[in-house]
C-alpha cells in the first residue's frame, strides 16, 4: 500500500517535471502554426483555433531563411568532416603511436582546456581579417577545424585497440596511414559517430563566433539570423516560433536519432575523473 | 626510428596540432599582449599608431563602474544559477534512479531535450513567454494568485529570468552525469547500511551523497566556469538591460571589442575572466585532494 502511493507520488513529480520541460517547446510549436495575432492574445493561448503554415512560408519566401538554414547545414557539416579527420588522427597517434614528447604535449594540450574561447577570439579576428577570410565561410570554418576535446575522445576509446592488431597489420606491409584507413576508423567507429554528432550539433548551435565573423546576411547561419530577426520583427510573435522551429527541429531530430552516442560523449566528458 | 627520417606520427598529430597552435594557442598569446596595447578603432586601419601601455587598460578596468556591474551581475548568475541547475540535475537524477521509477528512458530524453536546443531560439520563444500580459508564465503564475511580473523590464527581475531560462535549459547536462555517479555506487553499500537498519534517509545521507561528492564537485565546478561565460542569453532577451542589470563579462568584451573596437581594453576584460576561471579549477584540484580516498 505504502508502495504503491510512493510510487504515485513520485510519478507525479516526474510527470510534473516532464510536463514543465516540454511546455516552452510545444508552445514554441503551437504558436508557431497559430494565425498572426493570435499568440498575443490575452488570455494566452496555447492551442491554435486554426493551424496555418503561413508563417513558415514567410520564413522561406519573404525572409530567404532558405539561405541561412543551408549556411547552417554545409558549415556543421563542414566542420564536422574536418575535424573529425584531423582529431581521429591525433587522437589515435596520441594513443598508438611513439613520438619523442608525446605525453607532454597531450598533457599540455589538456592544460589548455581551462582557457575559455573567448580569450582567444579577438586576436584570432584580426588574423583572421589579415588572412582575408573574415565575412566568408572559412571564418567559420578555420577555428573549428580541430579541437583538444575530440583528441582526447579519440585517445581514451583507442587506447583500447590492442597493439597486436596493429603490429599484425604492419608485418603484412600495410602503410600507417593504410592502418589508419582502414583498420584504427573502424575500430573507432562508435567514438567518431558520437564525436561527429557532438561536433555538429555543437556548430550548428553555436552564435558568439559566426555573429562575430559574418557580416554579410546572405551567409548568416540560423542562430544570427534569428537573432537579427528577432530585433526586427518583435511583434511577429508567430513569425519568430516559425523561426525558432526551424532552427531548433533539426538538431532535435539528430539528438532523438542518435541520442545513445550523445549521451556517451556527455559521460566520457563527465565521469572519467 | 630511423636516423634522419621523420618519425610518421608527425604527419597524424601534426595537423591537429598546427590547426589548434595557430587558431588557438598563438591567439591566445596575441590576446595577452593585446590587453598591454592600446588598440582601438583607429588602430584597425593603421597599427602603426598602437601603443604600449602596459597594465594601463587593467587599471581603467577597476576603476570603471561598468566592469564592477557585469562582473556582480556574472557573479550573480553563477552564485544563484550554479547552485540551482545542480540542485534541480541531482534532484532529477535521484528521482530518475528511483528503485521505483519506470519509464526512465522516456523521462531522461524529455529532461534532456532542452540541452540540445539553439540557445538563441530558445532565448527568443522565452522572450514571449516572460512577457508581462500575454507570456505564459504570468498566466501560470495567476493561477497560483500572483501578480503579472514585467519579467524582463524590471532591473530586479531580468536576471532571475536569465537564471530560469539557464536552469530549464542545461539541468538534463548534468542530470546525465549524475545518473552515472549514481549507478557507479556499489548496490552492496546499500545492503550494509540496510543490515545495520539505516532508513531511506539515513541511506542517502551516509552512503549516496558521500559516494556522489567527487562528481558532484566536478560537476559544480563545470557549471559555474560554463556560467561564467554567460552571452547569448543577454544578448538576444535584453542587450545587457534594462538598466545594465544583465551585462555580463563576455558581453562586456564584446562589446567593447566588437562593437567599439576597444580591443585592448576588451582583451583586458577577457583575461579577468580568464583569471577567475583558472583559479576555479584550481581550487578545484585542491579540494579534489582534500577528499578522503583521493589520489
Amino acid at each position: 500500500m505504502r508502495r504503491t502511493v510512493q510510487a504515485v507520488a513520485l510519478h507525479g513529480v516526474l510527470a510534473f517535471g516532464a510536463a514543465l520541460t516540454l511546455l516552452p517547446l510545444l508552445w514554441m510549436l503551437a504558436a508557431s502554426l497559430m494565425p498572426a495575432g493570435e499568440a498575443s492574445a490575452v488570455p494566452p493561448r496555447l492551442v491554435p483555433s486554426a493551424v496555418t503554415l503561413e508563417h513558415y512560408r514567410a520564413l522561406f519566401a519573404r525572409l530567404h531563411l532558405t539561405r541561412s538554414l543551408l549556411n547552417s547545414a554545409g558549415l556543421a557539416t563542414a566542420v564536422t568532416a574536418v575535424s573529425l579527420f584531423l582529431n581521429s588522427m591525433a587522437g589515435y597517434a596520441f594513443a598508438k603511436l611513439r613520438f619523442a614528447g608525446r605525453d607532454r604535449l597531450f598533457r599540455l594540450l589538456l592544460g589548455a582546456l581551462v582557457i575559455p574561447a573567448q580569450v582567444a577570439m579577438l586576436p584570432l579576428f584580426l588574423m583572421l581579417r589579415a588572412l582575408g577570410v573574415i565575412d566568408t565561410y572559412w571564418g567559420v570554418i578555420v577555428p573549428g577545424m580541430a579541437s583538444v576535446f575530440g583528441i582526447f575522445l579519440v585517445r581514451q576509446y583507442a587506447l583500447a585497440i590492442p597493439d597486436s592488431v596493429l603490429d599484425a597489420a604492419r608485418v603484412d606491409g600495410a602503410g600507417e596511414f593504410r592502418i589508419y584507413r582502414s583498420l584504427v576508423l573502424f575500430l573507432c567507429a562508435p567514438v567518431l559517430v558520437t564525436l561527429a554528432v557532438f561536433t555538429f550539433m555543437g556548430t550548428w548551435n553555436d552564435f558568439m563566433w559566426p555573429l562575430i565573423v559574418l557580416a554579410d546576411d546572405r551567409l548568416y547561419t540560423l542562430p544570427v539570423a534569428l537573432a537579427n530577426l528577432a530585433g526586427e520583427h518583435v511583434q511577429d510573435t508567430e513569425l519568430m516560433m516559425a523561426g525558432a522551429v526551424l532552427t531548433v527541429l533539426p538538431v532535435m531530430l539528430l539528438f532523438v536519432f542518435l541520442q545513445r552516442y550523445y549521451v556517451a560523449g556527455v559521460m566520457s566528458g563527465g565521469v572519467k575523473e | 626510428m630511423g636516423r634522419g627520417r621523420i618519425n610518421p606520427a608527425w604527419g597524424f598529430v601534426g595537423p591537429a596540432l598546427l590547426a589548434i597552435g595557430a587558431f588557438f594557442f598563438v591567439p591566445v598569446a596575441a590576446s595577452l599582449l593585446l590587453s598591454f596595447t592600446d588598440f582601438d578603432v583607429y588602430a584597425v586601419a593603421r597599427p602603426d599608431r598602437l601603443r604600449f601601455v602596459a597594465l594601463g587598460n587593467y587599471a581603467r578596468l577597476l576603476g570603471e563602474p561598468r566592469f564592477w556591474t557585469a562582473l556582480g551581475n556574472t557573479a550573480y548568475f553563477v552564485v544563484v544559477g550554479g547552485p540551482l541547475s545542480v540542485g534541480v540535475s541531482l534532484g532529477a537524477a535521484l528521482l530518475l534512479e528511483a528503485k521505483l521509477a519506470r519509464w526512465k528512458g522516456f523521462f531522461r530524453t524529455v529532461f534532456f531535450l532542452p540541452v540540445v536546443t539553439t540557445l538563441v531560439a530558445v532565448a527568443v520563444v522565452w522572450r514571449y513567454l516572460y512577457h508581462p500580459r500575454h507570456g505564459l508564465l504570468n498566466l501560470l503564475l495567476g493561477l497560483a494568485g500572483i501578480h503579472p511580473i514585467d519579467w524582463l523590464g524590471d532591473p530586479r527581475w531580468a536576471m532571475p529570468a536569465i537564471i530560469l531560462l539557464a536552469v530549464w535549459k542545461n539541468f538534463g547536462f548534468n542530470m546525465v552525469i549524475f545518473i552515472a555517479g549514481l549507478q557507479s555506487i556499489p548496490e552492496r553499500l546499500y545492503e550494509a547500511a540496510r543490515l545495520d537498519g539505516a532508513s531511506a534517509w539515513q541511506q542517502f545521507r551516509r552512503v549516496t551523497l558521500p559516494m556522489l561528492a567527487p562528481t558532484f564537485l566536478f560537476v559544480a565546478v563545470v557549471t559555474m566556469i560554463g556560467y561564467f561565460q554567460l552571452f547569448a542569453e543577454p544578448y538576444v532577451m535584453t542587450q545587457g538591460g534594462p538598466a545594465n542589470s544583465t551585462l555580463s563579462v563576455v558581453l562586456l568584451m564584446y562589446e567593447e571589442g566588437f562593437r567599439w573596437w576597444n580591443m585592448g581594453y576588451g582583451a583586458a576584460v577577457a583575461f579577468v575572466l580568464f583569471a577567475i576561471i583558472l583559479s576555479l579549477t584550481l581550487a578545484e584540484r585542491g579540494l579534489r585532494r582534500l577528499q578522503p580516498g583521493a589520489r
